[in-house]
């Protein structure tokens, strides 16, 4: 395995004295092998931002062990961490705050020389920029020289793409990077993703709240809620025959031309929970009746067919 | 006008000369620094000697009068003026010094650090002034102007801290500062030169207070008989001519320059303090 996690747990401290713990991510375990594109699907509060920040080592690991290339990340120090970010980097859902705001916006790929590359000399440099930001689809003669607060969102976005691609990365950890995009520039930066996975081999984990954007892009894909993986397996899969209730009800959402609005909305509503013992999602199950284990014990993943697994007492039955 | 926009420096000057509390704040710390700094050539007589007769009003010969002793008030006044700057200068300086680096670092690391330091920060804040320069009076006999700047600043960095430190906080939730460590760069170059740029004016506005309040803090330690016992400072002239009570015996010229220029820089201060504020934040831009 190229990205390996194992029993993954972020446990945050909440309460004024910390007396509460607020279990953001739980035992998560999942495998990414070179060049495969898979998503994180979950709503907002699901903890599938917190997987990524872990990934990228901007969030501390509570249990658990995240390996890259068969190496504990957590374990990395100043060079060595210096050699992950060469190969590993994420971009976020907000480009705006990507930027510090007093500077121009090719500080990013300024500081990206400064840091990896102090040795090579200008105009090498220049080319490489021009280079990357060709790959993504901008114009350097347009953008280069410009205030964060002079560009778009879209080209802001791709901005943080080529900077990555300046240090030819082998992973990219995409958070929810083109839901503030318009939707006009949302297909484009989409499509981009999807090219650089086919012409430079880039692995991707590709995290989302949108179901049909992971099922538009991705290999395969993990269904999160309330920090625990309720179904994973290759898209296809989850897609035609989706198992789990939640993900059930997921795939019901997604905007129909049948259904109005108000009607789905009244399914989604009820609340999210801190479920400490039991199955997390058994408050909202639709299934509820069918089994009584789901107040006691925690679901595991199984597999139900090749590739597709499911976390839910009620699949165990039959 | 429009103002111009090319650049953002001339942005800023083009705010900062059109806001009156600035320009006149501005003006009115020029005129005592360049008195502060001519002055001490202007004159013949030193600090203490007998320059003339006791208790002369101002004249051609003794500008600012003479003392009971026969001291020359002007003299005393343009070096109590220097040991004012000087006082602002290092006190203010170093609490700002002091307070950014606390405010950087327990911002930043969060934690056990931020605790550790804020529990630094509260103590000194709860330290009385007067107890510990009663004990280093205690100790120093001899005592300059640097002595009682240095202790000023030493107690007056922690609200500088606390401020730095909330900003801090706010701007280390920022993508870029992700997008910074991202690169693998150290923590220290991540404060510098990411954070720190984004608060320059209020580094600035923050030394202008500290400054401020750093010749109010001396001038009140001076006039209670805790100030420097070498040299003299504006402080101390108010304090003599109280002692030797000048009010009472309408010695006016005694006391009513080394006050005046007290009440006027520090006023000043605030006043720049004020008109920065609305220079670096466009939102009370006067239209």
């Amino acid at each position: 395995m190229f990205l390996n996690l194992d029993k993954v747990t972020k446990v945050f401290k909440t309460g004024t004295f910390g007396g509460q713990d607020l279990h953001a991510v739980e035992d998560v375990d999942f495998g990414l092998t070179e060049g495969e594109f898979v998503s994180l699907i979950g709503e907002s509060g699901s903890g599938k931002s917190t997987i990524g920040r872990m990934i990228l080592r901007l969030t501390s690991v509570t249990s658990g062990v995240i390996e890259y290339r068969g190496k504990d990340i957590s374990e990395f120090r100043r060079q060595s961490l210096k050699d992950y970010y060469r190969q590993v980097q994420g971009v976020f859902q907000e480009p705006f705050s990507a930027y510090n705001p007093i500077f121009k916006a090719d500080r990013v790929f300024r500081n990206v020389k400064d840091e990896f590359f102090p040795e090579m000399d200008n105009g090498r440099w220049q080319d490489k920029v021009q280079d990357s930001l060709g790959a993504v689809g901008l114009n350097p003669d347009q953008v280069l020289g410009n205030y964060p607060h002079q560009l778009s969102g879209g080209q802001l976005q791709r901005f943080l793409i080529a900077r990555a691609l300046l240090l030819d990365i082998d992973f990219l950890v995409a958070d929810e990077i083109i839901s503030m995009l318009d939707a006009s520039t949302r297909i484009d930066v989409l499509n981009l993703l999807a090219d650089l996975k086919e012409r430079e081999g880039l692995s991707i984990l590709f995290i989302t709240h949108d179901l049909s954007l992971g099922y538009y892009i991705s290999e395969r894909a993990m269904i999160l809620y309330s920090g625990r993986i309720l179904e994973k397996g290759v898209t296809e899969k989850i897609f035609r025959n989706p198992l789990h209730p939640y993900t059930k009800l997921l795939m019901a959402s997604v905007p129909r031309i049948d259904k109005k609005w108000e009607e789905v909305e009244a399914e989604l509503e009820e609340k999210q929970s801190d479920i400490d013992s039991g199955c997390v999602y058994r408050d909202r199950c639709s299934f509820q009746e069918k089994c009584k284990q789901c107040e006691e014990a925690r679901p595991e993943l199984r597999e139900v067919e090749e590739n597709h697994y499911v976390a839910c007492h009620a699949q165990e039955e039959d | 006008m429009e103002p111009p926009q090319s650049k953002e420096k001339n942005e800023f000057f083009y705010f900062a000369l059109r806001n009156n509390k600035l320009v006149i704040g501005l003006i009115v710390v020029f005129f005592f620094l360049v008195f502060a700094i001519i002055g001490p050539f202007l004159t013949e007589h030193d600090l203490n000697e007998r320059a003339g007769p006791r208790n002369q009003p101002p004249s051609a010969e003794y500008w600012f009068g003479t003392t009971t002793f026969g001291q020359d008030v002007f003299t005393q006044f343009v070096y109590g003026l220097r040991a004012a700057f000087i006082v602002g200068l290092v006190g203010g300086g170093l609490a700002t010094i002091v307070g950014m680096m606390v405010g950087f670092f327990a911002g930043y690391h969060g934690g056990m650090v931020d605790e550790l330091l804020n529990m630094l920060t509260n103590t000194v804040i709860t330290i009385p002034k007067l107890a510990v320069l009663l004990v280093i009076a205690a100790y120093l006999t001899v005592r300059g102007v640097i002595h009682e700047s240095i202790v000023i600043g030493l107690w007056s960095w922690p609200w500088a801290a606390r401020a730095v430190r909330s900003q801090t906080f706010s701007l280390k939730s920022r993508n870029f500062i992700d997008m910074a460590r991202m690169t693998g760069m150290s923590s220290m170059k991540i404060i510098w030169t990411e954070i720190a740029p984004n608060m320059m004016s209020y580094l600035f506005m923050t030394f202008v207070l500290q400054f401020g309040g750093a010749v109010l803090a001396a001038a009140t330690l001076d006039f209670i008989g805790l100030g420097p016992t070498e040299g003299i400072s504006l402080g101390l002239m108010m304090q003599h001519s109280f002692n030797w009570s000048a009010i009472q015996l309408g010695i006016w010229w005694w006391f009513v320059p080394p006050g005046a220029a007290l009440a006027l820089l520090v006023g000043a201060m605030y006043l720049m303090n004020v008109g920065l504020d609305e220079v670096f934040n466009p939102k009370l831009r006067e239209r």
